[in-house]
C-alpha cells in the first residue's frame, strides 16, 4: 500500500467514526421525541410503564375541551408575543442602525439581558413589576413577560442581518426617487426578510414552550400547555399531554413542509423561467 | 446673481447645470472639501480624478444628497437643493458596488424608479426594454441579479440610474471592480452612451488613463481642493500645479527660479540652466519646470541655453520603447522615455539635458487658489 | 458678510434636514427603548429594592431596609444548594461543550445548505412542548423503564438500578434541553473561521492533532465561551428539570428563589438571590467581552 492510499485509508476511517458520532448525537436527541410519540399510544393513566397500544387519549384529546382551551391560551399568548417582538424588533434593529442618541449603546446591551440572566430572575423581576404595576397577573402580564423574553431574539438576528446588508441598495432606492418609507418597504424589509422569520421562528418556538416566566405570571384562567404539564410533573404525565404535543409537532412539521414546497415551487418557475430566457439566447 | 456672468471662468446660466459654490465639507474635525467651486456643463463628461481620500466621492455624494455639505451653495439647473432629499434631486448614481436590489430581477431593477413615479404599466415595459437594448442586456430581463457577471450587473446598474432620464448622472467608481480588459470595453461603451444621449456625466475614478481617455474636462482633485479643472489634453500637457504634474503620467521636476525674463526666459536651477517660454513670469519668480520623459532630451554636446548634465544610470526596456535613467549632481534621478535605439549612451556617461522650449512647462507656486469674488458674489 | 448669512442659512437647513431624519429614526426606535427600559431595567430595579427589604409574618413584606436576606444566602444550608447547582451546572456544562463541539464541528464542515438542515434538526425537539420530551427520561430511566428492562434481560443487573432521581439523570435532562444552545454559537464560530488558516499551519509543518489545538481551537474560543455562558447560566435556573428527574431529592438555586415566590412566600430572600445570581452572571459576561466574545454570538 502506499503512503498515500495509507492516508486516504486512515482519513476515511476517521470520517465514517465521525458520522456516527453525529448519528449518535442525533440519536440522543431524538430517542426521547420518538418516547414522546409512542407512549402517547400507552394504555395506561399513570404514563411511566407501557401497557398496552391504543388510540383511545387522541380521542379523549378531542372531547376534552379543557386541553383546546388550554392549547388556545398557549398559541394566543405565542402569537401576539412574536408579532409584538417582531415588530418593535425590527423597527428598533433598524432605527438603532442609523440614529444616534445618548442610551443608544446602553439600551442594545440592556437588550441581552433577558438571553443571559436565568430566566427565573427576569419572571421574578417582571412579576414584581407587574404587581406593583397594578396590572394584575394574567394574559396581559404573560404576554409582556414573553415578549420581553424573545425581543432580544428578533432584535438581534435583525441586527446582525442589517449589519451584513449593503447600504448602498436603500442609496440606491433613495436615488431612484423613492422615499424613506417606500424604500423602507421595497427594500430594507426585503433584505431583512430572512432575518425576520428566523428570529421569529425562534421566538415563537420559545414562546410556545416557555414555563418560566408563564407559570409566573399566570392566574387560574390563563393556564398555558407548559404550565399544565408541570402541574402533573408529580403524578405523572397524563398520555392524553403526549398526544397532543403529538400533534403540535405533527403541526409544525406541516407548516414547514408547505413552507418549503412553496419556496421550492417558486424557486422551480424562477429557474424554468431563465432557462428558457437562455435558450432564447 | 448677474455678477457671476461677469466672471470670464463662469459659463453663462443655461450652460450650467451643476454648480457647486464654496462648498465645505466638515467631517467633525476632518475637513475633506475645502472651499469648493465649480461648474459642470450641460452635456458634458467631467471626471472627478484624485487619489482615495481626496473628497472626490464625497463631493459626489453632496450633489446626490447622501452627504449635506457643511456650508455653501449647490445647485442643479439654477435651483438651490440644499432642501431636496436624494429622491427629489433630478440625478441618478451608479454606485461603486452596483447596489442592485437583491430581491428583484433585471427588469424589476430598473424598473424600479419609474414604479417609484407610478408610470402606467405599458409606457414602463417600453421604456425598460428600450433601456435593455442601449445596454445590451436584451432577454436578461427575468434573470436574478446575483446570477450575472460583474460586468452584466454594470450595466444593469446603468440601465437602472438611465431609464429615469436624470438631468445628470452621477457615477461613483462603477469600473473599478471590473478586470483590466472588461475595464477597457465598458470604459468605450460608456463614452458611447454619454454621446449618444447627451447626458450629462460626472464621473469619479482614481485612475487617470481611465480619467484621460474618457473626459471631457477632468477636475484633478488633492486633499479636498480642485488642484486643475481642465481638458484632458491641457492637464496632460500643462499640468497647472505640481500635484497635477506628478499625478497625471510620469513628469521630471526642476525646481526653478527666473534669472531673466523675457519671450524666452532664463531658468536657473540647482544644477544648471534651462530655457522655457516666459510669458507673464516676473523675474525673481520661484516656480516648476515639469519636462515628461518622453520630451527630455540628451547630447554630448552642450545645447545653447541648457547646462544642466546628468549620469547615465540605468536602461529599462519596456517592449518597443526604451527608458533611461539618469542621475543629477544633486543625486535627483529623471527619467528619459521614448528613446530609439539608435544611439545611445553608455552607463556612466555624462550628458547634456535639455528640451524643446515648448516642452519645459513653468508651474507657478501660487497663493492658494480660489475664486475670490464669487465669495463676494453669494 | 453675506456669505455668512447665506452659510447660517444652509446650517439651518440642515438642521431641519437632520431634525426631520431624526425623528423619523425616532419613531422606529422608541418603541424597543420604552419597552427594555419598563420590562428590563425597571423590573430589575424593583428586584434590586425588593432585595434589600425585611420579610413580614405570613409571607408579607415589610418596606423596611435591611441586609437580612443577603445575610440568609450565607447560612449552611443555602451553601449546600449553591454547591449542588453549581456542581450540576459545571457538570452540564463540561459535557454540552466536549459533546457539543465536535457536532458543531460537524455541521459546519457541511457546507450551507446541509448545514442550515443540521441546525434546524437541533431545532426539532424544541418545536413542541420540550418538558413532555424530557419527560421521557422518566419513562426511560424509571426501575421498571426501558433501560433497567434491558439491564436485567441480559443480566447485567439482578436488581433494578437506581437511574432516575440522581445527580446523573438530572443532568442527562439538562444536557437534552441545553446541547442545542452550546452547539449554536460554536458552530457559528467555527463557520466564520478563515479556513485558511488551517491550510496555512499545515502548510507550515503541523500535523492535524496540532492544528487543531492550535489553531482551530484557539480561533473558536469565543464561540466556546459563549456556549459555556448559555449552558451555565440556564442550567443553574432550570427548577423544572430538577424537579422532574430529580424527584426533589436534589434542589438547585433556581428551585429556591421558586419557591420563595411561591410556597415559602419570602419575597425578599427570594429577589436577594436572583441578584446574587445575576451579579455573578454579569460578571462571566464582562470575562466573556474581556477575552474578545461577541454579545451578538449569545443570540443566534
Amino acid at each position: 500500500m502506499t503512503k498515500k492510499s495509507k492516508r486516504e485509508s486512515r482519513r476515511r476511517i476517521f470520517d465514517r467514526a465521525y458520522n456516527v458520532y453525529a448519528f449518535l448525537m442525533f440519536t440522543f436527541l431524538y430517542i426521547p421525541v420518538v418516547v414522546m410519540i409512542v407512549f402517547s399510544f400507552n394504555n395506561s393513566r399513570n404514563n411511566t410503564i407501557w401497557e398496552g397500544f391504543t388510540t383511545d387519549w387522541y380521542g379523549v384529546l378531542f372531547e376534552d375541551a379543557d386541553i383546546w382551551i388550554i392549547l388556545g391560551t398557549t398559541l394566543i399568548i405565542a402569537i401576539i408575543s412574536t408579532i409584538l417582538a417582531v415588530v418593535i424588533g425590527t423597527l428598533g434593529a433598524v432605527g438603532m442602525s442609523k440614529a444616534k442618541f445618548i442610551g443608544k449603546t446602553f439600551t442594545a446591551t440592556i437588550l441581552y439581558i433577558p438571553i443571559v440572566i436565568p430566566e427565573i430572575v427576569l419572571a421574578v423581576a417582571t412579576l414584581l413589576v407587574v404587581r406593583q404595576g397594578g396590572i394584575g397577573l394574567g394574559l396581559v402580564a404573560m404576554i409582556l413577560g414573553n415578549t420581553t423574553l424573545i425581543l432580544p431574539y428578533v432584535f438581534i438576528t435583525v441586527k446582525s442581518r442589517l449589519a451584513g446588508m449593503d447600504p448602498s441598495i436603500e442609496e440606491a432606492s433613495l436615488d431612484l426617487g423613492a422615499d424613506r418609507g417606500y424604500t423602507f418597504v421595497h427594500v430594507t424589509i426585503p433584505a431583512i426578510l430572512p432575518a425576520i422569520v428566523s428570529g421569529g421562528f425562534m421566538a415563537f418556538t420559545l414562546a410556545v414552550d416557555d414555563l418560566i416566566i408563564s407559570n409566573f405570571l399566570a392566574n387560574a384562567e390563563t393556564v398555558t400547555l407548559p404550565i399544565k404539564i408541570y402541574s402533573q410533573l408529580r403524578r405523572g404525565i397524563n398520555p392524553e399531554i403526549n398526544a397532543i404535543s403529538t400533534l403540535i409537532l405533527l403541526a409544525f412539521f406541516i407548516c414547514i413542509g408547505f413552507f418549503l414546497l412553496a419556496s421550492r415551487i417558486r424557486e422551480g418557475r424562477k429557474r424554468r423561467l431563465e432557462q428558457a430566457d437562455d435558450a432564447e439566447i | 446673481m448677474t455678477e457671476w456672468i461677469k466672471n470670464p471662468e463662469i459659463p453663462a446660466e443655461n450652460d450650467m447645470i451643476v454648480s457647486l459654490l464654496n462648498v465645505e465639507k466638515w467631517y467633525g474635525p476632518v475637513h475633506v472639501v475645502k472651499n469648493m467651486s465649480m461648474h459642470i456643463r450641460r452635456g458634458e463628461f467631467l471626471t472627478l480624478l484624485g487619489p482615495s481620500g481626496c473628497g472626490k466621492t464625497t463631493t459626489l455624494r453632496m450633489i446626490s444628497g447622501f452627504e449635506e455639505q457643511t456650508s455653501g451653495l449647490i445647485m442643479i439647473e439654477n435651483e438651490n437643493v440644499d432642501m431636496k432629499e436624494p429622491y427629489q434631486r433630478s440625478v441618478n448614481t451608479v454606485f461603486q458596488n452596483y447596489a442592485l436590489f437583491p430581491n428583484l430581477n433585471v427588469y424589476d431593477n430598473i424598473a424600479y424608479g419609474l414604479k417609484v413615479k407610478r408610470m402606467g404599466k405599458a409606457e414602463i415595459r417600453e421604456k425598460v426594454e428600450a433601456m435593455l437594448e442601449l445596454v445590451q442586456l436584451k432577454g436578461f430581463e427575468k434573470r436574478r441579479v446575483d446570477q450575472m457577471s460583474g460586468g452584466q450587473k454594470q450595466r444593469v446598474a446603468i440601465a437602472r440610474a438611465l431609464v429615469n432620464e436624470p438631468k445628470v448622472l452621477l457615477l461613483d467608481e462603477p469600473l473599478g471592480a471590473l478586470d483590466m480588459k472588461l475595464r477597457k470595453q465598458m470604459q468605450l461603451e460608456l463614452k458611447r452612451l454619454q454621446k449618444k444621449l447627451n447626458i450629462t456625466f460626472v464621473y469619479v475614478t482614481h485612475d487617470q488613463e481611465e480619467a484621460l481617455t474618457m473626459s471631457d474636462r477632468i477636475a484633478v482633485m488633492n486633499q479636498g481642493v480642485i488642484e486643475q479643472l481642465d481638458t484632458p489634453k491641457n492637464i496632460y500637457e500643462k499640468p497647472g500645479t505640481k500635484f497635477v504634474a506628478n499625478f497625471i503620467g510620469e513628469t521630471n521636476l526642476f525646481e526653478a527660479v527666473i534669472t531673466k525674463k523675457g519671450e524666452i526666459a532664463t531658468v536657473g536651477t540647482e544644477c544648471g540652466n534651462a530655457q522655457i517660454f516666459g510669458d507673464g513670469i516676473e523675474e525673481g519668480e520661484n516656480l516648476y519646470v515639469s519636462v515628461r520623459p518622453e520630451d527630455l532630451r540628451f547630447s554630448d554636446e552642450p545645447v545653447e541655453g541648457f547646462s544642466i548634465r546628468a549620469r547615465v544610470k540605468e536602461f529599462i526596456y519596456v517592449g518597443n520603447i526604451t527608458k533611461m535613467i539618469a542621475e543629477l549632481p544633486t543625486g535627483e534621478d529623471i527619467k528619459f522615455a521614448r528613446l530609439h535605439t539608435g544611439s545611445l549612451p553608455e552607463v556612466s556617461d555624462l550628458i547634456n539635458v535639455y528640451w524643446n522650449i515648448k516642452d519645459g512647462i513653468p508651474i507657478r507656486i501660487r497663493e492658494e487658489k480660489t475664486v475670490t469674488d464669487l465669495k463676494n458674489a453669494i | 458678510m453675506v456669505k455668512k448669512i447665506s452659510n447660517s442659512a444652509v446650517a439651518e437647513k440642515n438642521k431641519r434636514k437632520r431634525k426631520r431624519k431624526m425623528l423619523s429614526n425616532g419613531i422606529l426606535c422608541a418603541p424597543i427603548v420604552i419597552w427594555s427600559f419598563l420590562l428590563i431595567v425597571l423590573p430589575l430595579l424593583c428586584l434590586l429594592f425588593m432585595s434589600f427589604m425585611t420579610k413580614g409574618p405570613m409571607g408579607t413584606v415589610r418596606y423596611q431596609f435591611s441586609l437580612e436576606s443577603y445575610a440568609t444566602i450565607f447560612e449552611p444550608m443555602y451553601f449546600t444548594v449553591v454547591e449542588k447547582s453549581v456542581f450540576i451546572a459545571l457538570w452540564t456544562t463540561i459535557l454540552c461543550v466536549l459533546f457539543g463541539y465536535p457536532m458543531a464541528y460537524f455541521i459546519a464542515r457541511k457546507g450551507p445548505k446541509m448545514s442550515g438542515v443540521f441546525m434546524m434538526m437541533l431545532m426539532i425537539p424544541f418545536w413542541t412542548n420540550v418538558l413532555v420530551v424530557v419527560y421521557s427520561f422518566v419513562i426511560m430511566l424509571n426501575n421498571s423503564g426501558v433501560i433497567n428492562s434491558i439491564l436485567l434481560f441480559f443480566g447485567l443487573a439482578d436488581k433494578p438500578v437506581q437511574l432516575l432521581y440522581t445527580d446523573g439523570s438530572i443532568m442527562i435532562g439538562m444536557v437534552y434541553m441545553l446541547l442545542p444552545f452550546a452547539i449554536m454559537p460554536m458552530y457559528s464560530s467555527i463557520e466564520k473561521m478563515d479556513k485558511n488558516l488551517v491550510e496555512a499551519s499545515k502548510d507550515l509543518g503541523a500535523g492535524p492533532i496540532e492544528t487543531f489545538f492550535r489553531v482551530t481551537l484557539s480561533l473558536t474560543k469565543p464561540g466556546i465561551f459563549a456556549a459555556v455562558i448559555l449552558v451555565f447560566v440556564p442550567c443553574i435556573g432550570f427548577y423544572m428539570i430538577t424537579d422532574m428527574l430529580g424527584g426533589g431529592t436534589s434542589i438547585m438555586i433556581g428551585n429556591v428563589i421558586y419557591n420563595q415566590f411561591t410556597s415559602a412566600r419570602n419575597w425578599p430572600f427570594g429577589s436577594a438571590l436572583s441578584i446574587v445570581l445575576a451579579a455573578v452572571i454579569l460578571i462571566m459576561l464582562l470575562v466573556y467581552t474581556k477575552i474578545g466574545g461577541d454579545l451578538d454570538d449569545l443570540g443566534v
